[in-house]
């Protein structure tokens, strides 16, 4: 069976693509990633912040049920162009990840159909495979989840 | 300057590259990879030395020669690596498409 989410790491690069086609309109594919109600829910991060808008900026946090902060990214927004293009920075708190630059860029494929294009650079190659090899940034957020339930389980 | 012995480091070279794909096929001894570039066989001895060191070639003596053959379970696990980080985009995607599913 075909991959629906295709990844693209080539060697010896900074940079990775990420592309997905959706039984969606483009209209819907692209307010999941403006609208903060929509985003906390397939994200599963709170939205502390987010200004859709040129110029505006985001701040995404998820708590422990004691409300300890346990993940925090942030960016800016620098460009975006409904139902089609968003530029935005990302970085995690608290990660050595440092900052990366990502371009969505959102396709009508059909009435009913879309595409996403992610294009993610990062700082370094380096800094890229560490990114990959960790899972970023949710494979952060699952270990805490689970170290959480652990945690839980010895009370 | 310290050479990291990544195997993602040695894929990164596209001779190295071209090795793993001549070696694939069938096992080589050093001379008659060698014999396949344009590169002195010193140079291309120093490229099967990084993929020997991080274990995505593996020596095999018959006789008097030594022949070099791909390691599977090398090449498997850099299939792997970005899988983790593919599939955790694709169940995020697939989440976002059920829950958009409802808002049409």
């Amino acid at each position: 069976m075909e991959q629906k989410t295709k990844l693209n790491a080539e060697e010896g690069k900074q940079e990775i693509t990420i592309t997905r086609e959706f039984d969606l309109p483009l209209e819907l594919l692209f307010r999941a990633h403006v609208e903060a109600d929509i985003i906390e829910q397939w994200m599963g991060t709170k939205v502390v912040k987010l200004e859709s808008k040129k110029q505006g900026g985001y701040l995404l946090q998820k708590t422990d049920p004691q409300g300890n902060v346990i993940f925090q990214a942030d960016g800016v927004i620098h460009e975006l162009i409904p139902n089609k293009k968003i530029i935005r920075t990302f970085e995690m708190a608290n990660t050595p990840f440092g900052v990366q630059l990502e371009f969505y860029e959102f396709e009508k494929l059909t009435a009913d159909t879309s595409k996403l294009h992610m294009h993610v650079l990062y700082e370094s190659f380096n800094q890229r495979d560490q990114v990959l090899k960790l899972g970023m940034p949710q494979g952060i957020n699952w270990a805490h989840d689970q170290i959480q339930q652990v945690a839980g389980k010895l009370k | 300057m310290e050479t990291r012995r990544d195997v993602f480091q040695a894929i990164a070279d596209p001779t190295r590259r071209a090795i793993i794909a001549l070696v694939a096929l069938h096992a080589m001894t050093p001379g008659a990879i060698a014999e396949r570039f344009d590169s002195s066989r010193q140079t291309i001895s120093k490229h099967i030395q990084i993929l020997t060191e991080c274990k995505l070639l593996q020596q095999e003596h018959n006789g008097r020669e030594i022949y070099y053959h791909l390691n599977p379970q090398k090449v498997k696990e850099i299939a792997d690596f970005i899988e983790p980080f593919r599939k955790l985009w694709d169940e995020r995607f697939n989440k976002m498409e059920a829950i958009m599913k409802k808002y049409k």
